[in-house]
This record gives structure tokens, sequence and C-alpha cells, in this order.
């Protein structure tokens, strides 16, 4: 049990908080949530200066340990996030790299790298959201290329996407995960429409994708044919794994700020009010533990993260709910208002739950996967 | 950054398993709830094995280990739901002769002014002048209390091996429910295919591993505030963890006969030793607004 870093982990540490107090202040602003083409190009700008400085690759060719320090130290300095390169780099990039063909990864992941290009993901449709491998949309093949119908659903970031990691039905005739491919599709391809989305927190953070008869090059499928489930569980063991670390750093801060607020307007002396608080404290430092705990584990078991994510993002999803929940009972008739901080993200927490994953499916993966229960 | 147990931290874990399943298995505790009072020998044979001399320096006769492997240690123990005041008398060794090799018992007077084996005890530590004999809710640990001006906070290490035996205590009860659910068949098929039933499982694993990472943690940091969080985290787990259990064990599950009421009885007594929650809370609470400057 060693909590300590190694003087190469320190020494990258030092060296990234270095960079990034003399380049964050030369950031220019953050755009509006609703200016999507200023979203993409602030996004794709940062993670272009993170590559020029070296930090580009650090989501998937670093070891998890010094993952962990990136992310924690650029939200403590307040970095952008990694906004609309998530499922480039997170996602997509990661599956090419552990799947695709050396020509593919010479393809694809370098613009990831440099800023140059989006991705975004097309798995949930609306008859197949926890039950994903029910997939309706169909990929025909025609020649060297597939002809792709159907609709997804929940994709962020679809409207200034170049790319979309696509999970198509290739045999509708053998058990539903034995029929799914996993293809990359370009979003400016004749066939594709894209209709946002507004969330219940006002904004258009994802989109519903229609697909007629689009056309594929069979080159663009990242592994074998009908071989999609297995590549896409490759996909979501990264999601459930290292992808929440910046995400506890920032609510540990948030609940600092809380507390703050809470001393300012006078519900500090509400004992009650404190306990919530100090109650939240625990479970954030706990969830600190248990992501370093996982990253401790993934780093010995060679860099992919396992089930332990789900109890992770079990635990963390609630959590995060609640943060905002108390931050709701601080404000107090403040907390209706759209324009007085954290009332949108407590809107916007109430996705966790569901997104990734939702916590009933979290809870059979714990308890079939892990606890060894029978399937119902 | 190795948070995973070393080689040698697994090796004691599962050395000391092994002893406690040998000399303290499902057979001795149900015979030590029908006849209850404190093993002498069994203490002794704790004692001989380094289970209270852990962290003493090896040229006082300890065997030179920190909190951490402490921690483990008493894992198991509340994995066991090994009987007696075991954090006292460890803490006691070095202090009070005969502690070390377990052949004086100590207790102490613990958050609450709750003190556990009085009777049984060599030695207290602490004031237990007018401490009263209470009908103890746990066959396995006779309770007494002390006046309210006798009452002192807990020392952390107190706490934090405390939270450990809850942890323990937690995996155990964890274990029992999944066990449970496998094997008990209504409509024709396990329980625990239900998923009501399998989800109350999944949520006491995530919490048995919640407070797992904050009770090593803070085995490893000695912080008091890491402490006071593993501690509210432990408590939870073993607490509600056993509850749980019991509702997935369904009728049996209020019986004498099965153990899991002895898992919870435990935890509620563990729950008190380390005072009140909201003393723990309050120092969560304050260090917020220290650390934020």
């Amino acid at each position: 049990m060693d909590l300590s870093y190694t003087p190469e982990e320190e020494a990258f540490r030092a060296r990234l908080r270095a960079w990034l107090a003399k380049v964050l202040p030369s950031l220019p602003p953050k755009p509006s949530p609703d200016d999507w083409p200023g979203r993409r190009a602030y996004d794709l700008g940062w993670q272009r200066m993170l590559y020029d400085a070296g930090y580009g690759e650090v989501h998937w060719d670093a070891s998890p340990t010094v993952r962990l320090i990136f992310l924690e130290e650029t939200e403590n300095a307040g970095a952008p996030y990694v906004g609309a390169n998530f499922v480039g780099l997170l996602h997509a990039g990661p599956t090419i790299a552990a799947e695709g063909t050396a020509e593919q990864r010479a393809r694809w992941l370098p613009p990831v790298l440099r800023g140059e290009e989006v991705w975004c993901q097309g798995f949930s449709e609306p008859e197949a959201g926890s039950d994903l491998a029910a997939l309706r949309t169909r990929a025909y093949r025609d020649g060297d290329e597939y002809v792709v119908t159907g609709s997804k659903i929940w994709t962020s970031h679809a409207e200034v996407a170049d790319w979309c990691e696509l999970l198509v039905r290739t045999d509708p005739s053998v058990p539903k995960h034995r029929g799914i491919s996993w293809l990359a599709m370009r979003m400016d391809a004749p066939g594709v429409t894209v209709r946002p989305l507004r969330t219940l927190a006002g904004s258009t953070e994802f989109a519903e994708v229609f697909l007629d008869e689009v056309r594929v090059p069979v080159a663009h499928r990242v592994g074998e044919e009908n071989d999609g489930w297995r590549v896409t569980m490759v996909t979501l063991s990264f999601e459930r794994g290292t992808a929440f670390v910046g995400e506890v750093v920032a609510c540990r801060r948030v609940l600092r700020a809380i507390a703050r607020e809470a001393r300012a307007c006078g519900r500090w002396d509400d004992p009650v009010v404190r306990r919530r608080l100090g109650r939240l404290n625990a479970e954030f430092r706990a969830l600190w533990r248990l992501t370093q705990w996982n990253v401790s584990e993934a780093e010995s078991s060679g860099g992919v993260p396992g089930v332990g994510g789900s109890v992770f993002k079990l635990r963390y999803s609630r959590a995060r709910q609640e943060l905002y929940e108390a931050a709701a009972e601080v404000l107090g008739v403040r907390a209706l208002d759209l324009g007085q901080g954290w009332v949108v993200d407590r809107l916007s927490s109430l996705a966790y739950t569901i997104a990734a994953g939702t916590s009933e499916i979290q809870r059979n993966i714990v308890g079939e996967r892990i606890l060894g229960l029978p399937k119902g | 950054m190795r948070f995973q147990l070393t080689e040698d931290q697994r090796a004691l874990r599962d050395g000391v398993r092994g002893l406690l399943t040998r000399r303290f298995g499902a057979e001795a505790l149900r015979a030590a709830v029908e006849q209850p009072g404190l093993d002498r020998k069994l203490w002794r044979e704790l004692g001989a094995a380094g289970f209270f001399s852990l962290r003493l320096p090896e040229v006082e006769g300890g065997v030179g280990l920190g909190l951490p492997e402490a921690v483990l240690v008493f894992e198991e123990a509340g994995r066991a739901l090994l009987p007696g005041p075991l954090v006292a008398t460890h803490l006691a060794a070095g202090d009070v002769p005969g502690a070390a090799d377990g052949e004086a018992v100590v207790t102490a007077v613990g958050g609450g002014g709750l003190v556990e084996w009085l009777d049984a005890a060599d030695v207290v530590r602490g004031d237990a002048t007018g401490a009263v004999p209470m009908r103890s809710v746990d066959p396995l640990t006779p309770l007494w209390r002390v006046p309210p001006h006798s009452v002192v906070e807990p020392d952390p290490v107190f706490l934090l091996l405390t939270a450990a035996e809850q942890l323990g205590t937690a995996g155990r009860t964890c274990e029992a429910a999944v066990q449970h659910a496998r094997t008990r068949g209504q409509f024709g098929r396990p329980i625990g295919a239900f998923q009501a039933v399998k989800h109350l499982c999944a949520e006491l694993l995530v919490r048995v591993e919640v407070a797992r990472a904050a009770v090593y943690a803070a085995a490893v940091t000695a912080d008091p505030v890491d402490i006071a969080a593993a501690r509210l985290l432990a408590d939870e787990a073993a607490v509600r963890g056993a509850r749980d259990c019991l509702q997935v064990y369904g009728g049996m599950g209020f019986t004498w006969e099965a153990d899991v009421h002895l898992g919870l009885k435990r935890a509620w007594v563990r729950a008190e030793r380390g005072g009140l929650h909201t003393e723990s809370e309050k120092l969560l609470a304050g260090e917020l607004l220290i650390e934020a400057g």
C-alpha cells in the first residue's frame, strides 16, 4: 500500500504544472455553450496546444498513473475539458489503437491527437438503449461498401463531428451480440441527417442522427465483420475506467466552494447543512481513493481497466447528484434561478445515473460479472 | 503509486485469516455465543502471533510493522467477528505490561463512554469509575458505560483500527448475502437471479469497496481527516451491509440461528465505540473551509 509517486511521475507533474501556469492565461475566452463552431474550434485548439507541448497522447499512450496526474493537474489548474475531443481521445481513439490495422491507425489517430478531427458516437438507438446489442441500424454489403440505414440517438457533438464510431447490424440472422460491426462513418456523407435534441437543462448537448442509405467503405470497418460487440466492449471498458478522474477532482473543488458559499450566506450555521457537507467530503475523499485504487490496479494489469469501473460509476454518479442537491439546499430560493452558479450543473447531473450505462445496468454488471450471481 | 497490497502484506493477511479460520471459525463463533467469556488461551495465541505487538519496534520485542499492516490484521479480526477488546489491547502494547504478548487484557473507555469487557479486563485505560453494566445488545461484547464527565474523544488510531474491523465484517456480510442469493431457490431459480435481490448485493459490494479504498488510504496517510472519512464509510458498509444481508436472508435472517445478527450487532457496537458520527462529520465539514484557505 503506497500512495507516493515515482520521481519521474513527480517530474512530469511539475513540468505539466509549470506549463499550465504559463499557457492558461493566454487562452482565448470560452465560447458560449450554444456556439457549436466556436466550441469545436476552442476544444480542437486546446488539443493542438497539448500536442505541440508533448501532451497530445497522454490519454492512451501514457501509463494510468501519468494519465491520472494529467487529469488531476489540468482540472486543478482550471484548464479546458476534453470537450469535443472526448470520443476521439477516449472512445474511438483507444478502440482504433487496440483493434485497428496499421493503416487505420495511421489514418485516424494523428488527426485526433493534433486536434484536427472530431469524433462522435453512434451506439444507442431509440429502440436500443440499455439493451444496446438489440440495435437495428442495418448495413448491407454492396461491393466494397456498406449501405447503412437506421437511426442513432444521444450522439454528443454530432453537429460538429467529422467522424462517427458507428455500430451497425451486419447479420440479422444470428444471436444479437454476434451480428454487429464497428464502422467509422464520415458525418458529411450523403444520407446523414443530424437533428439536435434539447436536454432538460435547455441546451442541445446531443442529437439524433438519421442514416438513409449512407455508403461507408468496407475499409472503414474496425475489427472483423460481426465482431463489433467485442470491439465495443474495449471502448466501454475505457469509458468506465479512467474517464472520471478529472470529474472527481472537480467535484471536490465544487464542494469546497459550496462550503464557502454556505458560510457567506449563513447556511453554515445550520448543523444539518454542515453534517451534509461533511458527509460529502468523506464521500469524495473515498471516491478519489477508489480512483487511485483502480488506476493502481490498471497499472499492474497492463492498462485496460476492468469491471471495477462499474463499482466506481455507481457510487460516483449518485454522489455527484447529491453534491448539487446539497448546493441547492445552501442556495435556497436562488436554486430556482438559472443565472445562479450550480443550478444548470444540478440539472446536468441528472444524466449521470443514466448516461454510459444506467445505474440499474451497472448493478447487473456488478452482480453478475463480479459477484457471480445468475442472470435473470 | 502502488496502492495494492504488497506480497508481504498479502502473506500477512492470508496468514492471519488462516489462523482465525482454524481458531475461531463458524463453530467456535456459535460456541462463543452460547457460552460467552473471553478465551484467554486464544488471547495468548494472538499475542504470540504478534497481533498486539505488530507495530512495536523490533528492539522492544515487537514486529516493527506499520498502520497498513495493522489495518489488514484488524480487518481479518472483523471478518472473523473475533470478540474481545482487541483494539484497546493493541494500542496498550508497549505501555501496559503483558499487553504486547497477550498475557494482559486491556480495555479502554471508548467514544460515548462505552467500555467493553470491563469484567474480563486486567487493565482499564481511561476513568471507568462508576461504570454501569448494560444488558449488551451484542451477545459477544459485554458492555458498561461511564458517567458523561469521564467521556473522552477517541484517538484517531483507535478509530482507524475500529474502521478496519468494520470493513472486515462488511466483507464477510457481503459474501454471506451473495452466497445465500446463489443457493436459496424460489420460483424455480436462485433468488440472486432476481434484480431486486441482485441489486441489493451489488450495493453491498459497492459500499465495501468504497470503504476499503478509504480505510487503506487512511492507513497510509494516518491523517485524522482521512480517518474520519474512513470511519464514516466503514460504519456505513458494516451496518447497512448487515441490514441488507438480513433482508436477502429473509425470515432466516431474523433468527438467532443465522449469523447475520451477530455481524449487525457488532457493527452497532463498533459504530458507537468511535463516538458520535456528528463529530466526524463536523471535522470533515470544517476541513472544507480550511483547505479553501
